[in-house]
């Protein structure tokens, strides 16, 4: 389960790569909003590339609950273990 | 101590407050006369009017204010009452009635403002066990309304048939059985670009999913009777529910669903942005009902397009960064940063031309646009003065290097 977690938030990381223009160092406790200083949209898009990579849906009604990578990533691996 | 609840606004207060003062400030902007279609006194100077969604030129229309006025002298100035109860006049029917025969279809709802009718139908139609496909560049009502409903919403990338088929497919896996609602536009309103509704209605319906398609900007402007960009792409069957606004092409105020669904009429007894609110006054339901008649017959499109097409090739020639290319009646140039987009706004409005500032997140791609919409009724004349003043703004501001005679030519 642990490793699980782990796998998917270097994914995740991986994928934000992109978006994080400051090199922010990532942790599970970033906020998008206040350390990658991403607005809504480009959470977005981000959710979207995060959806392919995993090939699951990620309804953009989580999103108000989904602040920091860490709850992104055990958000990923909830819809991940519903499939 | 108890939390400010305007405390949240501050970021956006301290930006608001960063704007120039007076006249250059976009917010400020009030029409002291409006002369025309095309033009107003704004600042004490006359104005030309490049950025209103007027498309038709319809608001000045004889005809239109003419029933407008007969309805105003017959009915008074307003129904003071939902469709439910007593805002519903027989001319609210007709008007209804004219819809259905300018789209050829069964059902017509005619709401108090087209985003009443994106809120209404997304919010009603998805259910909770429902989901909601939308457009990544979708209009504020269209995402409002997923708000404001209960069904599952899933976003694809803009105009992307693959990335909707998959994210269809995904559901279709997980649900075999849920309700899908895709919601598209006919024209995405900032740069005017156009749904491949061919591909996209396509892949829906692999899926079965039901189709809306928001034909704001595209009503009067696509299509050989003016009824969008559906009709333009010959993919009318396929799509399930368009909706629409009155404020643009039509002239008014007001929007509309038209459908074939058997039971749509169900709308007017769940849908509450459609029986919560008060129904469009007689003279705004007279004018609307006029225009859409002229609209069927009109031969104003060619014009409109040819403006458009004038003004964005001249803005390329100039060469300033464009956002459209003119197939569509949006003409917009690409500012680097917001700080000289604001500064352009300003020195526009000096000149004599009202464009729109179009701002993130407003606009897909982080993008800073001067818009301009044409419309019908602009003269040649007008376009050419339109150009004048970007490329003169344009160098003030260092957009633009040199040899702007050529743009004129």
């Amino acid at each position: 389960m642990t490793q699980n977690v782990d796998r998917i938030f270097d994914q995740i990381c991986e994928l934000i790569k992109p978006f994080n223009k400051k090199n922010v160092v990532i942790s599970k406790d970033t906020y998008f909003s206040v350390d990658l200083e991403l607005d809504s949209l480009a959470v977005m898009d981000l959710l979207s590339e995060i959806e392919d990579e995993f090939d699951i849906t990620i309804p953009l009604n989580l999103l108000p609950d989904l602040e920091t990578v860490g709850q992104f990533t055990e958000a990923v691996e909830k819809l991940l273990s519903e499939q | 101590m108890t939390l400010d609840l305007f405390e949240k606004f501050d970021p956006i207060l301290n930006d608001y407050n960063s704007l120039p003062a007076g006249e250059a400030n976009p917010f400020t902007v009030s029409m002291e006369k409006v002369l025309s279609p095309t033009t107003a006194i704004i600042n004490g100077r006359e104005t030309i009017l490049a950025g209103t969604n007027n498309y038709m030129g319809m608001t000045f229309n004889e005809e239109c204010m003419q029933a407008a006025r007969d309805a105003l002298d017959a009915l008074g100035t307003g129904t003071t009452g939902s469709r439910v109860l007593n805002g519903t006049y027989n001319s609210h029917k007709q008007l209804e009635e004219t819809l259905k025969a300018f789209y050829d279809a069964e059902h017509a709802i005619v709401f108090s403002t087209g985003y009443q009718a994106n809120l209404g139908v997304i919010a009603t139609v998805a259910g909770p066990k429902d989901y909601v496909v939308i457009d990544a560049d979708s209009h504020a009502s269209i995402y409002d309304g997923c708000a404001m409903g209960n069904a599952t919403v899933v976003r694809f990338k803009h105009n992307d048939p693959d990335n909707l088929d998959k994210r269809l497919a995904r559901i279709r896996k997980s649900d075999p059985q849920a309700g899908i609602l895709v919601v598209l536009e006919g024209v995405y309103s900032m740069l005017g670009d156009q749904a491949p509704l061919k591909e996209l209605t396509k892949i829906s319906k692999n899926h079965n999913a039901h189709i809306l398609v928001d034909e704001a900007h595209s009503i009067g402007v696509f299509g050989e009777t003016g009824r969008g960009v559906a009709q333009a792409q010959g993919v009318e069957d396929q799509v399930d529910f368009i909706v629409g606004t009155f404020s643009k092409s039509v002239g008014t105020i007001g929007g509309y669903c038209v459908s074939n669904h058997p039971k749509f009429e169900a709308l007017r007894l769940v849908c509450r942005p459609y029986m919560f609110t008060a129904s469009l006054p007689p003279s705004v339901v007279a004018s609307a009902t006029k225009a859409l008649e002229l609209i069927a017959n009109s031969n104003l499109r060619a014009r409109l397009l040819d403006n458009s097409m004038k003004l964005n090739r001249g803005l390329a020639r100039a060469g300033f960064d464009m956002g459209t290319t003119g197939e569509s009646p949006i003409a917009a140039i690409i500012v680097k940063s917001q700080e000289m987009a604001i500064a352009f706004w300003g020195e526009m409005i000096r000149e004599g031309v009202y464009v729109n500032l179009a701002l993130p997140p407003a606009t897909p791609n982080g993008l800073n646009l001067m818009r301009c919409s044409l419309s019908a009724a602009h003269t040649v004349e007008q376009i050419d003065y339109m150009l004048e003043k970007f490329i003169l703004v344009g160098r003030r501001l260092g957009l633009l290097q040199d040899a702007p005679e050529l743009a004129l030519a």
